[in-house]
């Protein structure tokens, strides 16, 4: 009997597989198609070898002076020989091990968040949200349980960055919230207060609220109350900020459709709960977007504080590449603190994305 | 209504009150109760004020602050720098932030008569000057007639470089930039045939060019700009240790007294001058507020002027400037301080 047997199937033509099938398809498709292919090359071809020549190829990695440096590309001893100053600032050496813990800290709380079957993750974000600011002060002012005070003057650098987004971040976003509620509210005295609370901060740009912080304030304190630099341009950037992040917030609570307020107050509900269980879970949902580019605004406003003194990643930056031994070292300067923002923003860009995939079973695109 | 003017007058008043309120010995009594001096910086200033790799302050104006920190608390690093930027500066020193101010900041009429504070005392004469390609062949600002003119925009910079075309009778194109690094680019890659600005900052901006040898620095300087230390009006003795601080360094090099010598002379020394300064003739230092020895710790901690100069600005740092005006009196510059007896 005769049995039939198959031939193994004949492999599709070279033509439509492979990475020639897929250059065909994505690539070369239409006249086009083949033109912006050719511009890209040519772009990349202009652009990025020369940048990764510069930065890799003819660069200098070795060293720790300027005569180190003598072929064309980068000069990146400049960098090493300072990166302790562009991360720690003026801190103290021996007691940087503070502003490592510290670091560890915050990575211990991040990064659990982005994989989401780490055991123990929630507590970690409420410890981090809790306990790690208070945490975060002991451990970098110092002053109690046998660690030398270091005063806020001498933070600088990287640390001092991660010190104003983090503080920023953390206090921006509850106060954004309450001043939401506040201005959504019936009561007339907490709505007029709010609504001019957020107005008046948005009115301005934050360099004048700086300035006036630095500036202006000094001036009409009594001699002798001084009170920290740091910490006025904290003041200034977190009334600033909740101001934008109470407009976000409220942006997500006008979404919400007025049949949940019913339904919760149907149940019986009172208006913390209603607001804390029924709306906004789901109003803070909707403005993730909102709400992360908002904290990447802030992380790079941040260095604003430059013009008031604080030598942030920036700041100690430009106040190094002044130096005369150096010569031509500001690509190399600018390039690192501009990587160090990137690395912080993207980082923050992408674990939203994976935060609004995570939620958004209900209404997915 | 009548609230909230009463509420501004009173805040108005705690500003005014708040200005000029301090009296001959506070500064000092509160420096030496806090055990740190508080004194005022440039952010980064080659030279003048700049934190090296490891974050240490150097520079010519950093230097005073340790002479005084040396005089008044014995110990040349027992300083809080606070670096400012050019707005800040003066609020700073007048709210009280900081208890001496050296930050480059120009000796004006203006500045010591209505804004609360004094200067102590000049610690680099600098004056505009001008930056030219060796290969136009120029050798005098006389010769630029018709020329470009690479300037910061917005400055006294900008002004003077104006005045100066105008009373030479000569025309100019100004080229205007936006900060320092602009400035020696446009230079650089041929926008303009002369860069002006401080002679001190020509000679830090002439380093970053990538050919340093193919400009030079001519000789004339066409405004008068003093730099020194400043400190809040009203207290006269504070006033006094700072610009003595100044005159100590000054008269430690006039009498040969350096750093390496210091020691030696204090046991050897015959010369009465430096007796006095160092303190083993007279109550000099205690007529200061301080002790005796205090321009011993100057010189023996921070060195003389002529040491500080060459380190930080002169010969024996990169910016490699002349003396010129900063000379001493004996030795054809302006600096003369005055005699300790």
């Amino acid at each position: 009997m005769a049995v039939f047997e198959a031939k193994p199937a004949l492999p599709p033509p070279v033509l439509t597989r492979g990475p020639v099938g897929w250059a065909r398809q994505n690539l070369l498709s239409s006249p086009l198609n083949v033109g912006l292919t050719l511009v890209g090359v040519v772009l990349i071809v202009a652009l990025v070898v020369p940048a990764v020549d510069w930065a890799l190829l003819n660069a200098t990695f070795r060293g720790t002076t300027a005569d180190a440096c003598t072929g064309t590309g980068a000069c990146w001893p400049f960098v090493t020989t300072r990166l302790d100053f562009f991360v720690y600032g003026f801190y103290p050496p021996p007691e940087r091990w503070r502003v490592n813990v510290l670091f560890a800290l915050l990575a211990l709380v991040i990064v659990p968040q982005l994989l989401p079957r780490f055991p123990g993750r929630r507590a970690l974000a409420v410890f981090g949200f809790l306990g790690l600011p208070v945490l975060a002060a002991v451990l970098l002012l110092g002053g109690i349980a046998g660690l030398p005070f270091v005063e806020t003057g001498k933070w600088g650098g990287l640390m001092l960055t991660l010190v104003l987004a983090m503080v920023g971040i953390l206090a921006a976003l509850p106060v954004g919230v309450v001043l939401a509620l506040g201005r959504r509210s019936k009561m007339v005295v907490v709505r007029v207060s709010c609504t001019t609370f957020i107005e008046f901060w948005r009115g301005v740009p934050l360099i004048s609220v700086l300035f006036m912080a630095s500036v202006m304030l000094p001036l009409f304190l009594p001699e002798g109350v001084n009170f920290d630099k740091l910490l006025r341009a904290l003041i200034g950037i977190i009334m600033f900020q909740s101001a934008y992040m109470a407009e976000v917030v409220r942006g997500g609570l006008q979404a919400i459709p007025r049949g949940q307020f019913e339904a919760a107050h149907a149940l019986g509900l009172g208006y913390w709960r209603t607001m804390g269980l029924i709306i906004l879970p789901q109003a803070l949902k909707l403005v993730i977007p909102g709400i992360v580019n908002t904290f990447i605004a802030l992380f790079k406003d941040t260095t604003l504080v430059l013009i008031i003194g604080l030598l942030d990643v920036l700041g100690s930056v430009q106040a190094a590449i002044v130096d005369p031994a150096w010569n031509r070292v500001a690509v190399e300067g600018y390039v690192f603190a501009g990587l160090c923002y990137w690395v912080f923003c993207f980082g923050m860009s992408r674990y939203s994305h994976a935060l609004e995939r995570k939620l958004q079973t209900g209404h997915k695109r | 209504m009548r609230n909230l003017k009463t509420a501004l007058a009173a805040l108005g008043v705690a500003g005014a009150l708040g200005l000029g309120t301090a009296h001959a010995g506070d500064t000092l009594n509160a420096v030496k109760t806090r055990g740190e001096l508080v004194c005022g910086v440039n952010t980064g200033l080659p030279g003048f004020s700049m934190p090296d790799e490891k974050g240490h302050w150097t520079g010519i104006d950093v230097s005073i602050c340790r002479a005084v920190a040396a005089a008044v608390l014995g110990d040349a690093t027992k300083i809080k720098f606070v670096p400012l930027t050019a707005k800040e500066r003066f609020t700073a020193l007048q709210s009280g932030e900081i208890d001496m101010l050296s930050r480059n900041a120009t000796w004006t009429m203006s500045r010591d008569t209505s804004m609360g504070i004094t200067f102590a005392g000049t610690t680099y004469y600098d004056g505009q000057g001008f930056m030219v390609k060796k290969s136009l062949g120029v050798t005098s600002a006389k010769q630029l007639e018709g020329a470009s003119v690479c300037v910061l925009a917005g400055t006294t910079t900008e002004l003077n470089v104006a005045d100066y075309f105008r009373a030479q009778g000569m025309t100019f194109s100004p080229v205007v930039f936006d900060n320092p690094d602009q400035t020696s680019q446009g230079f650089e890659s041929g926008r303009c045939d002369v860069l002006t600005s401080d002679q001190s900052q020509l000679y830090a901006l002439r380093l970053k060019l990538s050919d340093p040898a193919s400009a030079v620095v001519l000789p004339e300087i066409i405004s008068k700009e003093p730099l020194g230390p400043s400190v809040r009006q009203g207290d006269d003795q504070w006033f006094a240790i700072v610009r003595w601080s100044l005159f100590a360094m000054l008269n430690a090099e006039e009498l040969g007294l350096s750093q390496a010598n210091v020691d030696d002379k204090k046991t050897t020394s015959s010369d009465p001058n430096v007796r006095r300064l160092i303190g083993l003739d007279g109550d000099f230092g205690k007529q200061l507020g301080l002790d005796n020895d205090w321009a011993y710790r100057i010189v023996k901690q921070v060195g003389n002027y002529g040491e500080v100069f060459d380190s930080t600005v002169g010969a024996g740092s990169p910016l490699g400037i002349a003396r010129g005006l900063n000379a001493l009196w004996s030795q054809g510059g302006l600096q003369y301080a005055p005699p300790v007896r």
